[in-house]
This record gives C-alpha cells, structure tokens and sequence, in this order.
C-alpha cells in the first residue's frame, strides 16, 4: 500500500484529466472555469509524463513536459486575452452569448 | 514508507483541489485552489526526482498563469453567481460522462506494466543522481538533442506575446497626449493674439 509505483501516479494523473473534462461539464458557460479546467488537463498530462520519465529512466518525458507547460502558458494568455476582448464588446463572458459567427 | 505517506498528501490535495477548482463559487476562490493544486503537484514532481520542473511549475505556473487567472477574473465586472445558472442541470450527464472516462482511465493504469523491451527504447536515458543534478541533465539534453524544439519554444511564446498585446490593445481616442512637436512649433504669432477691447464690453 505504501509502496508507490508508476499507477498510483497514473490514478492521480486519471483522477485529475477527469475533473477537468467534468469542470466544462459542470461551468458551460463559465470562459474562466473552462480555462482553468484545462489547465488541470493539462496538468493531469504533465504528472503522467514525469511518472513514465521516473519510472523507465527516461528524461525525455520531462523535456516534453516543459514544452507542455510553454504551450499551456501560451493557451492561457492568448485564451484569456480573447475573454477580454469579447468582454470589452459584449459585456459578458457567458459562453452561449458567443453566437456572431452564428457557428 | 514515508515516500508513501507523503505522496498519498500531496496526491490527496492535488485531488480535493481541483474538486475545489470546478466546484467553488467563487472564481477566485477557483483561482486559489488552482495555484494549491499546482503546489501539490510541484510536491509529487520532487517525489519523482523532477526538482527542475517543480520549481518551474510553481514559478511560470503559480506566479505566472494563475496570477494571470487572478488578473481576468478581477477585471471583469461580471456576476459570477450569474453564469453558475444550469450547474445542476448539467451535473448528471457530466457525472455519468466523468464515471465512466475515470473507470475506463482507471482500470488502463491499473493494470499497467513495462512492456520487456520497453527499457531498451529509452531515447536519453536519466543519470545518476549522484553525478549529474536534474537541473544539470535536463540542461544538456535541451541545448543539445532538443536545440531546436526549444528555439521552436521560445517562438511559441514570442507569438503568443503578440497575439495577445494584439488582441488586447486598442488606441484610445478620447486622451489628450502631450505632442512635443506641436508644442515645439508654436509660435508667438500662432498663440498670442493683441485684441483691442472696448472698456466695460469684454469680449
């Protein structure tokens, strides 16, 4: 029980991806929860990676990770600035209210 | 034994913070539980020997992105309570769909093990601890095999700097900049006017 192998990493790793697929569930119309419920996604991935790099011996799943978490960054700064901008001239963040495109 | 018992903590926290995450009403406090369960997972990553990328994530993660996060959600003048409207209407389909990814996720990594020719395809393979640091072996890694996909990095953040200075920048009209050159060229004859006023008429 106490002894911890590359599966207890993996749940932790399941168990998070999880909630973040649940987080849009729960806040559809909430731009900001869906961010950041992407961000544990995210998140979840980044565990995953470094558990395979620890456990095979292997520090590319670590260097990977990085560039995870550089293009995380990125998807949070330019996701954010769209909520902004869509604030700016709507005056709402309501997901349902982003129908110009009539998409 | 204690390993065990400190990543059952950190994994326990991570967990009930992202619960948090999804489920406060608050979007600050969603913030906040966010940047817990970054610190906690940074934890599992010193567990798993990754110090580099701990500290990474509590750097760029909680002192960037989520500060970030903090930014928006106090900036917007929006009724929070407003946008949780249908939390419960799609709690059910989002339960089921959760259950049933978590059960499948579950029961793949459950039953996870090392192919036996998985270890003779590792690409770099992790030094001794002893002799390089992780911080030491992840930086020969990148400014060697991976020269390029970290140049290739930095251009994804340089164009998401510009995208969204882009996107958010906007040039405002209504301010009275101070224009030096317009000021520089008046002349006493532009701005000063002798005017001949008839006594106890103004003008």
């Amino acid at each position: 029980m106490l002894q911890i192998g590359l599966a207890h990493y993996l749940t932790v790793g399941a168990v998070l991806f999880t909630l973040g697929i649940f987080g849009i569930f729960l806040n559809r119309k909430n731009v900001i929860i869906i961010l950041m419920s992407v961000e544990l996604m995210l998140l979840a991935v980044n565990i995953n990676f470094v558990a395979f790099s620890h456990f095979l011996g292997d520090l590319t799943g670590q260097i990977f990770t990085m560039f995870v978490l550089t293009v995380a960054a990125a998807e949070a700064a330019i996701g954010l600035s769209i909520v902004m901008v869509f604030f700016r001239n709507r005056g709402t963040i309501e997901v349902e209210d982003v129908n110009r495109m009539k998409g | 034994m204690t390993e065990g018992l400190v990543f059952y903590l950190f994994a326990a926290i991570t967990v009930a913070s992202g619960v948090m995450v999804i489920a406060s009403r608050n979007p600050v406090h969603s913030v906040l539980f966010l940047i817990l369960a970054f610190f906690n997972a940074a934890g599992l990553f010193l567990l798993l020997g990754a110090e580099f990328l701990a500290m990474v994530l509590v750097v760029v993660y909680v002192g960037a992105v989520a500060v970030l996060f903090m930014f928006v959600v106090m900036l917007l003048d929006i009724n929070y309570l407003r946008l949780r409207e249908g939390f419960l209407q799609y709690l059910p389909t989002g339960a089921v769909i959760g259950l049933i990814l978590l059960a499948e996720l579950v029961m793949l990594v459950g039953s996870w093990s090392f192919a036996p020719s998985a270890p003779l395809s590792v690409g770099s393979r992790t030094p001794d601890i002893g002799v390089v640091t992780n911080t030491d072996a992840l930086g020969r890694l990148i400014y060697t095999d991976y020269a390029y996909l970290f140049q290739v990095a930095g251009l994804i953040l340089l164009v998401a700097m510009i995208g969204t200075i882009m996107l958010t920048h906007r040039t405002r009209t209504d301010l009275r900049r101070q224009n030096i050159a317009r000021q520089n060229a008046r002349t006493k004859e532009s701005s000063v006017e002798v005017r001949k006023v008839a006594s106890g008429g103004g003008i």
